[in-house]
């Protein structure tokens, strides 16, 4: 069992996900920063989706009640093992009784704690994942308390390697710069609207959440016309009447009636998951077919050699 | 129905690199969610490769899908032939759903404000709003959210000015032309006219929501005593 000493922020349970509920208006959900996760898990030798902690900016302190192999994975926090600073990015064993401080984020917003065979809530509509806006899946649908006490899952699979090549790491870091492709309403707002909007620096705003991250700047011209509510995805930009876009994370409303100026690249998601309140931000477009050769470089790395490492 | 399609639909677009949205209407309407209604059943009953996830609007289809497995040209083949035809009827539907709605007092704090609007007394517009036959049009906004059609023009409502922070789990809302209803608090601007005592999202229940796209609904009207009753033997 894994004991939470002091929860951090907003540490919850998260793994890959519930896709395919649109039906129920259920967001997929899962890790803001899925990537991080599945290469935490990868090095574990864990399923991609193995349920793992996701730290907000202040990550908690648990107490492993048993030894444990155990990965940092996702923006760098200074975290301590027993008072001793704690490599991210490596398989690292920790003894019975040990303590883990994740500490605070150095820079970017969520980091993962993943344990060789993850951590084992129980499934509520086909994921682990906590919906904190909601209030299921996870632990009891909630974030972490102090006082809570998690148990792991068997452990079964060979890692990929025991730690990653730095230079891979910083494939989901922080990024100032989020690659889009047009929106789906991208021609209601008028060419000067949207060289406006790929030119303009934004800062995210505190109010920001696993829903979606606030900008803050000059605001752009919306449409005059109102949309009529439909489906949308993560990455999407919206801009409300007042003009300061919303960019949707992992756990945005799975419709909404707001127009589109573009929409955020799958292969920079983890990057705009780790923007965090007062970081500046700005908007390069790119082509849908650049997109997916971005995302597919990406992928292509996780089996490149000289990535994961002994 | 002999209809013919308005200009310009459907239209497939690009909704980022990992989705598809197919406009099948102009804006709510019966024909518009016949038509999403049709699709969203053809790609769920042969899914194209890569598809994630199907979710449906009132005249629209957003089909999201793992960009690693396919492409847009791909799944634009793939529904293309599936495109309903023009006019095609709302098909009748498979099941009818009771909703027990209270009307009164702290249930319906904005209905008042309804009536006003349609030159009725609280009681008629109750009557009005639940003598109305409704179908789900969708889940959206919040998991288990119903958005239905059917709401009579008489009753239509602009939403509040300033959305209230907590809209109480259950209540009955319109918007516009819109009425649906509320699984949970969370804030919103509709005007509240009745609520039920009824659990519409469960993550643990099979199935989770109460109600499913395509469902006709069946607003019945119970006194005060009733809706704290049905409450309390909630699971």
């Amino acid at each position: 069992m894994i004991r939470v000493l002091s929860p951090g922020l907003l540490t919850t349970v998260q793994d890959l996900g519930r896709p395919g509920l649109g039906d129920l208006g259920v967001p997929a959900g899962g890790a803001a920063d899925a990537h991080a996760l599945r290469l935490g898990n990868l090095l574990l030798g864990n399923e991609e989706g193995a349920a793992a902690f996701e730290a907000t900016l202040v990550g908690p302190e648990v107490l492993f009640e048993e030894a444990a192999l155990v990965v940092l994975a996702g923006a760098p926090f200074g975290a301590c093992l027993d008072g001793a600073p704690l490599p991210a990015w490596e398989a690292v064993e920790v003894p019975a009784g040990g303590r883990l401080a994740v500490g605070r984020a150095v820079s970017g917003a969520r980091g993962y704690v993943c344990v060789k065979g993850g951590f084992d809530v129980p499934p509520v509509l086909g994921s682990r994942a906590t919906d904190v806006a909601t209030g299921f899946g996870g632990l009891d649908g909630r974030p972490l308390r102090a006082g809570d006490r998690l148990s792991v899952g068997p452990a079964r699979g060979e890692p990929k390697g025991r730690r990653i090549d730095a230079a891979a790491a910083r494939w989901s870091g922080p990024r100032r710069r989020l690659r889009v492709t047009p929106g789906p309403q991208g021609e209601w707002f008028g060419e000067n609207v949207v060289e406006a909007f790929l030119s303009r620096t934004f800062r995210v705003s505190a109010s920001s959440s696993r829903t979606g991250v606030r900008l803050e700047g000059e605001a752009l011209a919306a449409p005059a016309r109102s949309l009529v509510t439909e489906g949308v995805v993560a990455g999407a930009v919206q801009v409300p009447p007042a003009g300061l876009p919303i960019v949707l994370l992992i756990e945005h409303p799975s419709t909404g009636g707001y127009p589109k100026i573009g929409s955020v690249i799958s292969a920079d998601l983890s990057a705009l998951a780790q923007l965090r309140p007062g970081d500046e931000v700005r908007f390069a477009p790119v082509s849908f077919e650049e997109a997916r050769r971005l995302l597919l470089d990406r992928e292509a790395r996780l089996d490149a050699p000289g990535v994961f490492l002994p | 129905m002999t209809k013919d399609a308005p200009a310009g639909l459907p239209r497939l677009l690009p909704a980022s690199d990992a989705a598809l949205l197919v406009v099948l209407g102009e804006g709510p309407s019966e024909a518009a969610t016949a038509a999403v209604l049709a699709l969203r059943a053809a790609l769920a009953a042969r899914p194209p490769r890569g598809l994630l996830d199907l979710r449906p609007a009132y005249a629209s289809l957003l089909v999201a899908f793992d960009p690693r497995a396919t492409t847009h040209a791909e799944l634009a083949r793939a529904v293309e032939p599936l495109l309903p035809p023009p006019g095609l009827p709302l098909e009748p539907a498979a099941r009818c759903v009771e909703v027990p709605v209270c009307y009164e007092g702290d249930c319906a704090p904005d209905l008042a404000d309804v009536a006003r609007g349609a030159g009725l007394s609280p009681e008629e517009a109750a009557e009005h709003h639940a003598a109305a036959s409704y179908r789900v049009a969708f889940l959206g906004f919040s998991p288990g959210f119903a958005y239905l059609l059917g709401l009579p023009p008489l009753l239509e409502t602009p939403r509040l000015a300033a959305p209230r922070l907590a809209v109480p789990a259950g209540s009955v809302g319109i918007a516009g032309g819109q009425t649906g209803l509320y699984p949970r608090p969370t804030p919103g601007g509709w005007r509240l006219v009745g609520r039920t005592p009824l659990a519409l999202f469960v993550p643990s229940r099979e199935p989770a929501a109460l109600l499913a796209p395509g469902d006709a609904v069946r607003f019945v009207p119970i006194p005060r005593r009733d809706f704290d009753l049905l409450r309390r033997e909630k699971p």
